[in-house]
């Protein structure tokens, strides 16, 4: 095979799994505080790209220019679903703190059923085609590899998990989040207050979420109700693979779930990539359920 | 009280804002125009208004330890020995059984052809979700997976008839027997597995299977399906549709009456005991001496067999099967069934699974809503009644030294 | 009460072996620890004024637990470290030590929950043979006559009290699938068998008024007395018991101390026990170990323990009285 074709294949699987990759820091970060899968994630990602969608027709038909249309509809989803994350807190998990653990799970596979149905009944069922607002990026002809959408996905994916990095290291807010996460009675008693450090967690990752779901939304052109539930899922993968509640962990295992989907649709088939992603999944969390990142944990009795 | 509305109107406003975009905005791509949709983002801040208050108001009554639904005490009284009536005694008991199964016998003769179809799938379902109820709801162990079992049972008399002309009273055992080949295939690599973790792997599991039947082409008829499927035989005699229809139906009541039998003694036996232990704490259970591996088998065994044959059964009744039949959301309805009947209740799940499949059926307003019903079901039944519509199903002892010998 | 016995235990025989099971335990465990159950009982019992006829004639110097140089790492953690222990039939110990000592680990590791990193566990069978425990399932430690209570109470908190109890018979009973759905004649008749044996463990622990309770319903001293009555339901021979008081005021203490004082009395049993409250210990025991960052800093009877200065140094100064 040769290699401008393998160049083109780890690329594409690059700028895909940097969608994972924000999508996932989500699940890390909510799973590392309150040790629940969020499996309604995956619904705020898609929330975020209907926001965007919405937003960006309505600035469009307005007359709005393309670049502006895309930074204040990126800048709308990732409010939106921030508030929409927080919401879904505060109606669905925080009731449940304290409850039996499958119960906080069962409500949030319900909430994704809901958020799911709530698009479909509100907009549609059908793809919605997302605006091209991007600029044509000459530069990038040059190199040959990636398109312009490919190189936003890259370079804005990779801001955010600077500034992500940056946030939980050396702010406050970012200092307590890892506390709480480490000993959260501790944190308690330290007088951080939790349901604050629970809130920050969900709006972080609901915006991170969001802002892969504009940026996928303006890679793929379409829209629809469905996308969060497999997308979801696939950075869920992606958090277990890189160990989940930690964070390089998702970054890493995002990419690499990115680039192996990439490889096998490339010189497989087709139609294996998704099956490859839950089989990855299921085989992690069988032989080993704490990442290639993640830190063995001693059961507790 | 000002505190509250203040709350409600608050809540209200936080929604309305909230839900503003995919509320309010619609496109119309082909004409470049936006229809702004203001009325529905008021109308749900109203709604949200109320539903705020009442969210509120159960979670003070929640607080105090009270019902939710606080009847009048002589009333309240009343209805509670009316519900108690079929169960008092063993003759009431008997009374009340066979007069359900009486109505459920005759329906077929007095409904339409289409309201039987109806019943066929409540009837199916009531099966899977009391299926399901074996490993959700007895022994812990969230699978979401389960409809793969049911795929496996159908497209095992599918193919088997298709390649070996096998008929259906055959295939209802291998279809079983598939599934629980299957539900093992499963268990035994998560036996270790925690609960959250477990979930994830048996709703991977059943796209898997899912998207192995999507592209399998060859075998399967990928996304086309396998049609022509026939009807359950009778000895050879030639049935209409009608007929057959009809006969479909007695074949998934009597499976359902089975179900029951079944799942009852089992949750009341010796191993029906290990499973119940094994949801409430599996440390303890394996310091108990109960061998964690064997149970968490068996309990998907038990579980998924009884998902292959309703698929068997299904597929004999659409006579047409394919891939979209058993998607995660088939799975998260049976779930949201045994979450609204109670997990472990017998009757309780076989309401669920008839309320939420018939009332989209007759309430035509409702259908539309159906899926977003079923995912609210499950987050408020978490939060305000995590043991389901039908509690304190249990079983009675009988304690030689305090009621006697029975045996004599 | 016609078929009622719970007698199963297979120890009747006891008093018929030859008398040289002393020596072979010797041989067996080169260095043990074991202050021999004989000298304890030449310990002039002054010291504990409440402890009525504390050492029965029925203790041997036969071991039924013999532990040794057992080491746990967790990580570079040595939570245990080449630990020796030995429980003979029908002894009463203690394992004493500050919180964090190891010693809820120490359980851990005897009852297969954590595999241990070094050091061997044998548990002497029915028909006293040595037994390896290294390496084998929770539940097949229980099957083979160990059982335990644990330290945060692991009742199963929806089930009903005579439920719990008779699901410690399960590694007793046999009944499969088909017995259930069939319900035939055998499996019917051993049901009735467990419901009547687990009734009458919970009278022994003074439970039988709750019996058709919820688990979770029960105050918290009656948990602690259920899960003992669960873990009877097992037919052990080795009983151990995780801080079986913690939590109790001092006259369920004193309930419990006669309680397992009875048990171990009546039921061929030895348990070994964790425990804070260092009167109770002091009374029960026979013998203490007592254990600080996963070492045995001293061992013996209780008076001699004491009397250890390190003891004293490590534990008891900082806590207790004496």
């Amino acid at each position: 095979m040769d290699f401008q074709y393998f160049i083109e294949l780890f690329f594409g699987g690059l700028t895909r799994g940097s969608i994972y990759a924000l999508i996932a820091l989500g699940y890390t970060l909510v799973y590392g505080i309150i040790e629940l899968i969020n499996f309604a994630h995956g619904e705020i990602y898609m929330l975020g790209a209907f926001t965007a969608l919405l937003i960006a027709g309505v600035l469009g038909i307005m007359g709005f220019p393309a670049g502006g249309i895309l930074v204040v509809a990126a800048l709308a989803a990732v409010v939106w679903s921030a508030a929409y994350g927080y919401t879904l807190e505060k109606v669905a998990y925080k009731p449940l703190r304290g409850a039996p653990r499958l119960s906080p799970l069962i409500s949030a596979i319900g909430m994704s059923i809901f958020l799911q149905n709530y698009v479909l009944l509100a907009q549609t069922s059908d793809y919605v085609p997302f605006p091209r607002l991007l600029p044509e990026m000459e530069f990038l002809d040059a190199i040959g590899v990636m398109g312009p959408s490919d190189f936003l996905i890259l370079v804005t994916s990779t801001l955010a998990m600077i500034a992500l990095s940056l946030f939980i290291r050396f702010t406050r807010m970012g200092k307590a989040m890892r506390a709480t996460a480490q000993n959260r009675k501790m944190a308690l008693l330290l007088g951080i207050n939790a349901d604050r450090i629970i809130s920050l967690t969900f709006i972080v990752g609901s915006a991170l979420a969001a802002l892969g779901g504009v940026l996928i939304a303006s890679h793929m052109g379409q829209v629809n109700f469905g996308i969060g539930f497999l997308a979801g899922l696939k950075a869920f993968t992606a958090a277990v693979l890189g160990g989940i509640g930690s964070i390089p962990g998702a970054m890493v295992g995002g990419l690499v779930l990115g680039i192996a989907e990439s490889l096998t649709t490339g010189y497989l088939s087709g139609n294996y990539e998704d099956s490859l992603a839950f089989g990855l999944l299921i085989l992690i969390l069988i032989f080993r359920p704490d990442g290639i990142l993640g830190k063995a944990k001693v059961q507790k009795v | 009280m000002i505190n509250y509305l203040g709350k409600a109107l608050l809540a209200s406003c936080w929604f309305m804002l909230l839900t503003l975009p995919v509320m309010g905005i619609r496109l119309n791509t082909v004409d470049q125009t936006v229809e702004w949709q203001f009325d529905r983002v008021l109308m749900l801040g109203a709604a949200i208004f109320f539903l705020s208050m009442l969210w509120n108001w159960c979670f003070r009554r929640k607080a105090r330890g009270l019902p939710l639904l606080g009847l009048p005490a002589a009333l309240g009284k009343g209805l509670g020995e009316l519900f108690r009536l079929p169960t008092r005694n063993a003759r009431t008991r008997a009374v009340s059984l066979g007069a359900v199964l009486l109505i459920m016998l005759l329906m077929p003769h007095v409904s339409s052809f289409y309201q039987t179809n109806i019943m066929i799938s409540a009837l199916l379902y009531v099966m899977l979700a009391l299926g399901l109820n074996i490993a959700v709801g007895i022994a812990g162990q969230l699978v979401l997976g389960y409809v793969a079992f049911y795929a496996v049972g159908a497209y095992s008399y599918a193919l088997l008839n298709q390649a070996f002309g096998l008929g259906f009273w055959t295939c209802l055992p291998v279809g079983g027997f598939m599934a629980v080949l299957f539900g093992l295939a499963l268990g035994f690599p998560v036996l270790r597995l925690r609960g959250d973790y477990l979930a994830i792997v048996t709703l991977g599991f059943g796209e898997i299977v899912r998207l192995t039947l999507l592209n399998w082409a060859s075998l399967t008829g990928g996304s086309g399906g396998i049609k022509d499927i026939p009807a359950p035989g009778f000895f050879g005699m030639q049935m209409d549709i009608d007929v057959s229809t009809m006969f479909v139906y007695y074949i998934v009541l009597a499976a359902v009456v089975v179900t029951i039998v079944v799942i009852s003694r089992l949750k009341n036996s010796r191993v029906g005991l290990a499973l119940q232990a094994l949801r409430e704490d599996e440390i303890a259970c394996e310091a108990m001496g109960i061998n964690l591996a064997r149970v968490k088998l068996s309990a998907f065994a038990l579980s998924s067999c009884w998902a292959g044959f309703a698929g068997v059964i299904f597929a004999a009744k659409t006579s047409f099967i394919n891939p979209a039949s058993f998607t995660f959301m088939e799975s998260a309805m049976i779930l949201s069934m045994v979450v609204l009947g109670g997990m472990g209740s017998i009757v309780g799940v076989v309401i669920a699974a008839m309320i939420l499949i018939l009332a989209p059926e007759y309430l035509r307003a409702f259908s539309e809503y159906r899926m977003l019903i079923f995912g609210a079901i499950m987050v408020v039944m978490m939060i305000f009644r995590p043991q389901g519509l039908v509690t304190g199903e249990r079983r009675r002892y009988r304690i030689t030294k305090l009621h006697g010998d029975a045996a004599q | 009460m016609s078929h009622y016995s719970e007698t199963t235990d297979v120890d009747k025989d006891a008093s018929t072996q030859p008398r040289n099971d002393a020596s072979r335990a010797q041989e067996a465990a080169p260095k043990p620890p074991v202050l021999d159950a004989a000298i304890v009982e030449d310990q002039p019992e002054s010291s504990v004024a409440s402890a009525p006829a504390r050492r029965t004639p029925s203790i041997g110097s036969r071991p039924v637990l013999e532990v040794e140089e057992l080491t746990q790492d967790f990580g570079g953690l040595r939570a245990l470290n080449e630990l020796d222990l030995t429980v003979n039939e029908g002894e009463i110990v203690a394992l004493i030590g500050p919180n964090g000592a190891g010693k809820t680990t120490f359980f851990n590791c005897v009852t297969g929950i954590y595999t241990p990193t070094e050091g061997r566990v044998y548990l002497y069978d029915a028909q006293k043979r040595r037994q390896l425990l290294n390496g084998r399932k929770p539940h097949d430690i229980t099957a083979m006559g160990m059982a335990r209570t644990f330290q945060n109470i692991r009742l199963f908190g929806d089930m009903t009290v005579l439920e719990n109890v008779m699901i410690g018979r399960h590694c007793r009973t046999s009944a499969g699938i088909w017995g259930a759905l069939a319900r035939t004649r055998a499996a019917r008749r051993e049901e009735q068998e467990t419901i009547d044996i687990s009734y009458a463990l919970l009278e022994s622990v003074h439970l039988e008024q709750f019996w058709n309770e919820r688990a979770h319903n029960l105050p918290y001293g009656a948990q602690r007395r259920l899960e003992i009555a669960r873990a009877l339901a097992t037919n052990p021979r080795m009983l151990l018991l995780d801080e079986p008081a913690a939590g109790m005021n001092p006259q369920e203490t004193k309930e419990l101390e006669e309680l397992v004082r009875r048990l171990r009395d009546s039921r061929d049993l030895s348990i070994l026990l964790i425990e804070h409250d260092m009167g109770m210990v002091m009374s029960l025991s026979d013998r203490i170990y007592v254990m600080e960052y996963g070492s045995r800093i001293a061992s013996g009877a209780p008076e001699e323990v004491r009397a250890n200065p390190r003891v004293i140094q490590a534990y008891l100064g900082e806590s207790d009285d004496a």
